[in-house]
This record gives C-alpha cells, structure tokens and sequence, in this order.
C-alpha cells in the first residue's frame, strides 16, 4: 500500500507543483507557510480538486491527465478530516459516525459505529447532536466518523489548530494512538511545526506550491533551505556563494567560515553563537560586524534580540545583557561570530 | 416624522377600518354559509397544492441556479423572479395564452388529448404557482449559497453518492430556508387573485377562491366579503407571527 502522486493543480496566484510518494504506515506531514498550498494538496488527493498529473493508490490510477481517468471522491476510499470538524449539524454523533458505513452499504452501520465510539470512550455521547460536544470531542468524533470507513489514505487538514491549547495536547495524543493503529496512508498538513514533528515520520515543506525540503524531522531542522524552516528551528539562515573559507552574500557581505566549499550555499548560525558587545572586540572571532537592536523578544530564560545591520540575525542572550547593553532602546552594538560556528552546506 | 406618521397611517387605518366595521355578530353564520366554506376549502387546496408544486419543481431550480453563475445565472434569475414584478394579471393573460385552448401549448393538448386548462381547478392552481414560485427559489437559491459546502464535501469522501449527499446532507442543511420560502409561498399563492381570475375564471366550487369570493361578495354580499378578508389578514398575521424570528427578529 502506498500513495504515488505527481500532480499540478492551478490555483488563484500560484500552481501546485508536487512529486510525493508515501509508503503505508508512514506519518508524512506537509508543513508550510499559509498560502503555500497544502490544503490545495489535500484537496487534489481528495479529488475535490481538478489536476494535471498522475496519482495512484496501492497501484490503483486515481487521476490520470494523459488517459483521462478521474475517480471521483466518494468513490477514492480516502478519509478527509478538516481543521474544524464539519460534524453534519442535523445528525446526532451516532448518525454522524454511521454515515460513512451506510453510505458503503454496511448493513450494521449502528452497532460499527457504536463499536467505535465506545473504544473511544465517546459512548455517552452517542446520541448528543455536534453542538452540543466541546471542541475536543468534536474533532474526535469527526476522526472516528472517518476512521470508520476504513479509508486507504488518510487527509488530515490542521486537524489540531481550531482547538484550545488546554485540549489540543489530549486530542494529539489520541491522534497519535489512531494514526500508529491505522494501516493505510497518513498525510498531515500544519503548519505547525510541534504537531508536525510529535506526529510524522517524514516532513515535507512546501512553499509557494513547490516542495523546497523532506526528510526526517532531525534532517529538515539541522540543514533548513528555507526561512519558513529556518524560523521553525530557531536559528538565521544565510544565503550565498562559498569561495573556500568564506560566503559572499548577497550585499557583498563576507562571511567568514573553515570548508565552506564552492558555489552558491547555505549557511546557518545559531543565536547562542551570535556575541553582542558595545565596544569592538578583539581576538579570535573572525567575524564583526556593527548592527543595531531593533527588537526584543522573551524566549524562556534567554532574550532573543533581532539585530539589522550588513548580516541581519537573530542572537540569543541573557537579560543581565539587555540591560547592560542597553539592547532594548535601539542600541547601536557590535556583532561577532566565531567563524567555526557558521556551519554551510550546498544550496 | 409627520410624513413617516402619514405613512404608517395609511397602513393602520384600513386595518382599522376592517376590524372596527367587522360585522363580528355576523361571523359564525358567515363561516358556515355553503359558498363561503367552499371558497375556503378550494382556495386551501389550490394554495397547498400550488406550494407542493412550487417545492417539487422549485428546489431543483434553485440549486441549477446556485451552479450557474454569469450572463447565465442572470438570464436565469431574470426570468425566475420576473413574475414577483408582473402585475398578476398580465401573468394570468399570459397563461392564457400559453395554455389556452389557441394558446401555444394548449392548442397541441386540446388536438391531442382534448385537455383543457383555462377555467379548471388545475389552471387556478397553475396560476398560483406562476405567481407564488419565485419565492421559494429566491430563498431556496440564497439558503444554498449560504451552504457551507465542505458538508458536502465531507460526505463525499465518507462514500457517499450524488443522491445520497444531497438527500442526507444538502436537502436537511437547507431545510430552514426551504421551510421559510414554502410559507411565503404558501401566503402568496393564498392571496392570489389577478392570475387566477384571468386564467381560471370565477367558478364557484371550482376556481372562486377566497380572493376572488371576497370581491365578488363585496356588491352582494358586504358582510361575508368583510369576514373572508378577517380571516385572510388572520393568516397573513400568523404567517408574520410564526415567520418573526427569521424576518423581524434579524437586526
């Protein structure tokens, strides 16, 4: 079982453009900016969404542009939960988890869904109409109502991001036991980056409709290639060309780092690596610049401080150096990086 | 606020004027005089079966509508709601000749099957339809874009075929719009008096509904014709009344 899709779908200001297999029992999460596509994505699998391209399903052709094939929704057996739960408003969660299994002909469609429900838990809620359930239990039972169905892909569009934080941490952890309990395809689309990571095996991000990075979510944040990853992970990426042991950005710029290699890089340099002093410091760091202080930020025990100037970054310090640097009223410091912890890789 | 005060009087006072110059002695023998029951029994059956036609072909023109959108969609609607702004009796002229015994259609039905429509129950009920129709599209057609459509988006991926999606998801989704159109529609097809007169003639037991029994009452007969139009306003207030949180409660 497994999800091959090669697939483009025009959509107002852009065109998805996606290469993406999944293997059965694989978690992948499709983690993006808002806009970049990921519920078009979502949509195009679902065939709700016209596209060009191929898509197949454990070997069967869902969308095929050169011969014509198009296997529309209710016929794909794929199972679709949206960020809020679309629990039909004139069925009570009985009906609404029967739905499915009726509609595939199940003739015990009541006592399947009760089954379900009551491994859940919910089964005191069975005859309880969808507004009368918290948040939670909505998006629980509008997981179940899909998960009933036995769908051979499984969509899930943000289905953690409309609810509280207090009960987003229950209803993952419930996710989390019905996706490791389902044998199909998984598809995850957020953009958050903490439901991506405790949730999937594999991330994919897209932006601007294109797919810029996967891997496992240790690889997509040691080496990101985009901003939107980069902020993810906390940590400043550097665009530019590599000339042996320095990187030439964009405005002229060098950057000093060991083995940066040749040809256009990335590189990235953690906050905590970034030094801030009033005076010009003097010694090893091969890296100093002058910027100024334009905005500060608690993060835990640590500041973070967004310093503009010819390399923008992001350094973390202490508050003792807030104050003594006078950082938060637009100070005008120095900034020096050890050029050891500028780390590069091949763009 | 004088001219505001003239306007609402002259909604007031002929209201007034029936309910003070009601023969209200008069009202019981009234109702039980035979022709005034069987104005009101016919003028019940053709407005109900004029709404059951309005709902049966009313609803699938509402949704063709919502589908469409452009030069077509107003085309559509144009031609949807033109007989909300005809005067009722051009409509009913129209009938005529659309279905009279010369009309256009009529004419191919009588060489036919020697069926007639003018001056029948069936034509009574027909104009009332014409007339009463477009009321239950318009709301239909909003009450479907309003839809939220991911419902039935969502069934859909449940499994769940074309019919069965818009039986069990749509049609219940939109059961309070279809709900307030037929009232209106019901109220208007009611009150219908032009259309019917023209297409369907004045025949007691067969086409005189209530309207028409009020005018036609109004030279022989002042007392009933006061009592039949009590009894119209009686709907028309109850209509307001139980219709009061979806058109008079909204801000």
């Amino acid at each position: 079982m497994s999800l091959e899709a090669k697939l483009t779908a025009e959509r107002p200001g852009f065109t998805l453009l996606v290469d993406l297999s999944i293997a059965a029992g694989e978690t992948v999460a499709i983690l993006g900016p808002n806009g970049a596509g990921k519920t078009t994505l979502l949509r195009a699998l679902a065939g709700l969404v016209p596209v060009k391209g191929h898509v197949s399903l454990d070997g069967e052709v869902l969308d095929d542009s050169v011969t014509g094939r198009h296997v529309p929704t209710e016929r794909r057996h794929v199972g679709l939960v949206f960020q809020d739960h679309v629990l039909f408003p004139h069925l009570s969660v009985l009906d609404n988890v029967a739905f499915g299994l009726r509609a595939q002909g199940e003739r015990d469609a009541s006592r399947v869904a009760h089954g379900w429900l009551d491994r859940a838990g919910l089964a005191d809620r069975e005859q309880s109409m969808p507004h009368e359930l918290s948040g939670g239990q909505a998006q629980r039972v509008a997981l179940l109502r899909t998960l009933a169905t036995q769908p051979r892909l499984l969509l899930l569009d943000e289905p953690l991001s409309a609810l509280d934080v207090t009960v987003r941490a229950e209803v993952r952890r419930e996710l989390s036991r019905q996706l490791a309990d389902f044998s199909g395809v998984r598809l995850l689309v957020t953009h958050d980056p903490l439901e991506a990571i405790a949730l999937a095996d594999r991330l994919v991000v897209l932006e601007h409709g294109e797919v810029v990075q996967e891997g496992t979510p240790e690889e997509v944040t040691a080496h990101p290639r985009s901003r939107f990853v980069a902020d993810l992970a906390g940590v400043n990426l550097l665009r530019g060309t590599a000339h042996g042991d320095h990187v030439t950005l964009a405005n002229g710029t060098e950057v000093a780092a060991p083995e940066a290699g040749q040809g256009e890089v990335f590189a990235v340099i953690h906050p905590r690596a970034v030094a801030l002093y009033l005076a010009r410091p003097e010694g090893t760091p091969r890296n100093v610049w002058r910027g100024r202080s334009e905005d500060v930020d608690l993060h835990g025990e640590r500041v973070r401080v967004r310093i503009s100037g010819p390399v923008p970054l992001v350094a973390e310090v202490t508050p003792a150096a807030v104050r003594q640097l006078r950082l938060d009223a637009g100070a005008e410091v120095w900034v020096s990086v050890k050029a050891t912890e500028v780390s590069v890789y091949p763009a | 606020m004088l001219l505001a005060a003239i306007g609402l009087l002259l909604f007031l006072l002929p209201l007034a004027g029936l309910v003070v110059k009601a023969p209200w002695s008069q009202v019981g023998p009234a109702l039980g005089a035979p022709e005034t029951a069987s104005a009101l029994g016919l003028s019940l059956l053709c407005s109900l079966c004029a709404t059951a036609a309005a709902l049966v072909l009313g609803i699938p023109l509402a949704l063709l509508l919502s589908r469409t959108s452009g030069t077509l969609r107003r085309l559509l609607r144009a031609l949807t709601t033109l007989p909300m702004v005809l005067p009722p009796v051009v409509g009913g002229v129209a009938l005529l000749l659309a279905f009279g015994r010369r009309g256009l259609v009529g004419s191919l039905l009588y060489q036919a099957f020697g069926v007639q429509i003018p001056f029948t129950t069936t034509a009574a009920v027909m104009a009332e339809t014409f007339v009463a129709m477009p009321f239950l599209v318009i709301a239909v057609e909003a009450g479907m874009r309003s839809l939220d459509h991911r419902y039935e988006e969502a069934a859909r991926a449940l499994g769940a075929s074309s019919w069965t999606v818009f039986s069990r998801v749509t049609l219940p989704l939109l059961r309070p719009a279809i709900f307030s159109g037929a009232v209106l529609c019901w109220a208007r097809a009611l009150g219908e008096f032009g259309a019917t007169i023209t297409f369907a003639g004045n025949f007691p037991g067969r086409t005189q509904t209530v309207p028409i029994a009020v005018y036609i009452a109004l030279e022989s007969n002042p007392d009933s014709a006061i009592v039949l139009s009590l009894i119209l306003l009686a709907v028309s207030i109850a209509v307001l009344v139980g219709m009061r949180d979806r058109w008079l409660g909204a801000p």
